[in-house]
């Protein structure tokens, strides 16, 4: 079996990781790391459960492969927080209902930094362009669309820490 | 007050973080791995199973077949026992488990599955409920053995000899002579596919086998169903039997009753991603109705037919309800009713958000709209006029209408703003129906612990899949004992820990165990005000409790301090119990129900005469609650509900060839997306407070997906002309009606 020996910064914590070539990102943030909040749904980069930020772009970690990450850094929803503070757009979550069973919510979180840090103003129409790949079966979307909205807001009155 | 506001979901901080954990985050030492080979054809006779070279692939502890599993009943299911846990002697759909592997690890049992040989000889396969009701079709289980798990369904009936697993009849009233003397009959066939739950979790159980029995964790909405079918599959009692249902991720009614926790148990081994797949039923409904010229509904005849596959699952329930509901939320005094749940070499169907509603609301809710276009009548004062008044019967016996939806319609019309005229190309529909809510003769029991220093542990068996039953038990106990709502902790489901309940389906959990809990924390309260009193040295009547302090006049005392102060200790509790037994046993269902699920709902789209796509500019869902418990999750509730059906409405469904499901995966079956979000999405909540529930509350989850597919196709046909009879509405039938109405106009 072949195996990888890298570097991959993880939550802003440098960690040295040997891993098998075909070993998933998924596998290695959920069975290596034990990092469980990118959940694995579809396995096959079409809902967005297992999206994580890889040197800030959103990847579906079910279809990147570990050594992908090699000298990178990747970002999960366990890095979002402050401590027991909450990162704005968890915070617009929470105030706007926009979770249910919450297995989409650590993907569709990780996805709204990303599209925040690329567009920090969107328009309605870029949202849900830009959150398509992102599938929730409970909510209907329309309350996390407000949460990201409301999230843009407060992250142009106060930015936050990046 | 507690009740009513939007508090903040128990659980949103551990899902935001990522901390919240579900059955497919459990580790258990020692966990194994299982992959199971499932059938590639539809029918067939198994000849033989070699798995020798499996069994010699790196990590593999165990290669199963049906022989090999160690159980007293290879059989299970919540209506008949049809259902082996791997198919034995007979493949009865593409898919069927055949043969387990359990390895050290995924990877490996899946290597592993490549290496199995199995011969069959294929037999002629069912395809198509019209299929298995022909003549001299293969009848696919010649004997039933009936499971007894539930009351409602002892009285099942099976037509021997054939494919059809219920039928369910009912009628009253001279029909013939109704359709004799009508000014207007309306005769058509609607059909609604099957669907696929996809609940962003897929099915996982986790088993472990010891001295003491069973252990399973499990992501199933039926702890306590589990429990009684694997205590049946290996000949243990209940006790002996532990079912522990995590956080769940989405279910849908696809986690309802008994599905792989059979197969875990026997392999006493972890199964992942076993995309185990049960759906929602395709129906066909033919559906003829006989009215007066003034509007007035005189008769109906419902023929609906369900196709629930190879194996019934809860099919015969689900047929029985769609056919009792398939007449709609009505006046009409004659009616002759056949539901039919038959059996064919597809993949199983279950239960569905609505459970038949979606499917019988298609037709009825279309086809009124047909007959107010046919009299010249508005569709929404043809509705008001039929409608059933709060008090009156839908069925002699049950339960009368308990909400007022003559008022509810008038809110739905008023939301879409009914009366405005639209441009061309663009129209507006609208839709109602109701269900009985609750679930049918259904059991629940709670336990309020009320601790030391005052926090309250709430045990229940209400499974949390996203729908917030943690945070709106909560409330209700909260409420009910006087203390703050961060005083509770509400523990998971735990057949050995957690008091006995029926199920979270149905839209019952508020409702059924909602007063389950209310009255534990009564019985709770009421302990706590005699042990108060005597602090006090007062009546127990002249005391309050409120925020968690009990107060006599000026003098205070908090909860925690009449727990502790009585125990003499920092220990001990106060228990409160409470349990719901239905009362009544009328109705035609064998129950009475509990309450109506009201929901309506309306559309206004845009139709592209040119691509025929439909444009959802507006939706509009309204649900009669009763009394909102939390007024955002109802809500949302509502919201995501309709969403749901809106899927199916313009693009979703499940697509079979020959027997073979052609698009299992969200590859290539399209769920609604963020793209697909109507412009403006709407929800409107009517509270009366005349549920049963606690608060007057009434049952929520389910009504939101009634109305969508009807909506929008009468907005359609308002804004074209054109009338879709089978789902979906995708731009290629809309724009091929269009293309046949402008021939035959041209014609
Ligand atoms: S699990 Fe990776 S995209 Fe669905
Ligand atoms: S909250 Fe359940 S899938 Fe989004």
């Amino acid at each position: 079996m072949n195996a990888i020996t890298m570097t991959v910064t993880v939550n802003g914590e440098p960690r040295e990781l040997t891993v098998p070539t075909h070993e998933t990102l998924i596998e290695c943030l959920r069975e290596r790391l034990g990092l469980l909040g990118a959940k694995k749904s579809c396995d096959v980069q079409v809902c967005g459960a297992c999206t994580v930020l890889l040197d800030d772009r959103p990847v579906s970690a079910c279809t990147v492969l570990a050594f992908e990450a090699r000298g990178k850094t990747v970002r999960t929803i366990e890095g979002l927080a402050c401590g027991d503070e909450l990162h704005p757009i968890q915070a617009a979550f929470v105030e706007h209902g926009a979770l249910q069973c919450g297995f989409c919510t650590p993907g569709m979180i990780m996805a709204t930094v990303a599209l925040l840090g690329e567009n920090p103003s969107p328009s309605v129409d870029e949202v849900k362009h830009y959150m398509r790949g992102n599938v929730c079966r409970c909510t209907g979307y329309k309350r996390i669309l407000d949460a990201i909205l409301d999230a843009s807001r407060r992250m142009a009155a106060a930015p936050a820490p990046a | 007050m507690i009740i009513g506001t939007a508090a903040e979901r128990l659980d949103a901080r551990e899902k935001v973080t990522g901390a919240a954990r579900y059955v497919s985050d459990l580790v258990v030492p020692e966990m194994l791995h299982a992959k199971v080979w499932r059938a590639p054809v539809p029918h067939a006779r198994l000849l033989g199973v070699d798995g020798s070279r499996a069994a010699r692939s790196p990590g593999v502890v165990a290669v199963c077949t049906a022989t090999d599993l160690p159980v007293k009943r290879l059989h299970y299911g919540p209506a008949f026992k049809d259902q082996p846990i791997l198919a034995h002697e007979i493949i009865r759909y593409a898919g069927e488990p055949v043969v387990a592997v359990v390895a050290d690890t995924e990877r490996h049992a899946a290597a592993a599955l490549a290496l199995i040989d199995v011969s069959y000889r294929e037999l002629p396969a069912v395809t198509s409920a019209a299929e298995a009701l022909a003549q001299g079709a293969p009848v696919l289980h010649p004997a039933l053995d009936r499971s007894g798990h539930f009351r409602d369904l002892s009285g099942l009936r099976p037509v021997a000899g054939t494919n059809v697993c219920q039928h369910y009849h009912y009628d009253r009233g001279d029909v013939a002579r109704a359709f004799a003397e009508a000014d207007l009959t309306v005769e058509d066939v609607y059909h609604y596919p099957a669907l696929s739950h996809h609940a962003l979790e897929a099915h996982c159980a986790v088993a472990r086998v010891d001295g003491d029995g069973l252990t399973v964790w499990t992501g199933t909405q039926h702890p306590f169903p589990v429990r009684k079918e694997l205590a049946e599959v290996f000949d243990l009692p209940l006790a002996a039997v532990q079912v522990i249902v995590p956080l769940i991720g989405g279910a849908f009614g696809g986690k309802c009753y008994t599905k792989i926790e059979p197969l875990a148990a026997a392999l006493a081994a972890r199964v992942r991603r076993s995309a185990l797949t049960i759906t929602r039923h395709a129906v066909t409904v033919r559906l003829r109705t006989a009215v007066r010229s003034d509007g007035t509904l005189l008769a109906r005849e419902c023929d609906v037919v369900l196709d629930t596959g190879a194996y019934a699952d809860i099919g015969p329930r689900v047929a029985t309800k769609a056919g009792y509901r398939a007449p709609g939320p009505y006046r009409i005094p004659c009616l002759s009713i056949d539901a039919r749940c038959v059996y064919t070499n597809n993949v199983p169907a279950g239960a569905y958000r609505g459970y038949g509603v979606p499917q019988v609301t298609w037709a009825s809710e279309s086809q009124m709209d047909q007959i107010a276009e046919r009299l010249g009548l508005d569709p929404l004062a043809f509705r008001e006029k039929n409608l059933l008044k709060r008090g009156e019967e839908y069925v002699a016996g049950d339960t009368p209408m308990d909400g007022d939806m003559a008022d509810a319609l008038a809110q739905t019309g008023a939301a879409i703003d009914w009366g405005r005229a639209r441009e061309r190309g663009r129209g507006v529909g609208l839709a109602c129906a109701m269900k009985d809510g609750g679930g049918t003769h259904t059991v629940s029991t709670a336990a309020v612990r009320v601790n030391a220093d005052g926090s309250v542990t709430l045990l229940t068996g209400s499974v949390e899949m996203g729908q917030g039953s943690r945070t709106a038990l909560a409330q209700i106990a909260a409420e009910t004992l006087g203390v703050p709502l961060s005083a509770i902790v509400v523990e998971s489901p735990d057949t050995s820990i957690t008091p006995y309940d029926h199920g979270t389906s149905a839209s019952r959990s508020t409702t059924v165990m909602g007063l389950a809990v209310e009255a534990a924390a009564r019985d709770a309260r009421g302990q706590l005000l005699e042990l108060a009193a005597k602090f006090f040295g007062t009546e127990p009547e002249k005391l309050a409790i409120h925020d968690g302090v009990v107060a006599c006049g000026e003098r205070t005392m908090t909860v925690g301090d009449v727990v502790s102060g009585h125990f003499g200790l920092v220990g001990g509790e106060v228990t409160g119990l409470g349990t719901f037994v239905p009362g009544t046993w009328s109705g035609s269902l064998g129950g009475a129900t509990l309450f109506w699920e009201v929901g309506m709902g309306a559309a206004e789209v845009q139709v592209d005469a040119d691509t025929g796509e439909i444009s959802v500019e507006k939706y509009v869902s309204v649900a009669d609650v009763g009394q909102a418990i939390n007024a955002r999750e109802c809500a949302a509730q509502d919201e995501g509900a309709a969403m749901q059906a809106i899927g199916p409405a313009l693009f979703e469904s499940r697509v079979s060839e020959a027997g073979h499901l052609v698009n299992p995966g969200l590859i290539d079956y399209r769920v609604p997306t963020f793209a697909d979000l109507p412009r403006e999405l709407e929800t409107v909540l009517i509270e009366n407070r005349d549920g049963p529930g606690p608060f007057g509350s009434k049952g929520v989850g389910e009504g939101g997906t009634f109305c969508p597919a009807p909506a929008i196709a009468n907005a359609v046909a308002r804004a074209t002309g054109v009338r879709i009879k089978d789902l979906p509405m995708t731009p290629e039938r809309v724009w091929r009606a269009l293309r046949d109405a402008r021939g035959t106009r041209r014609g």
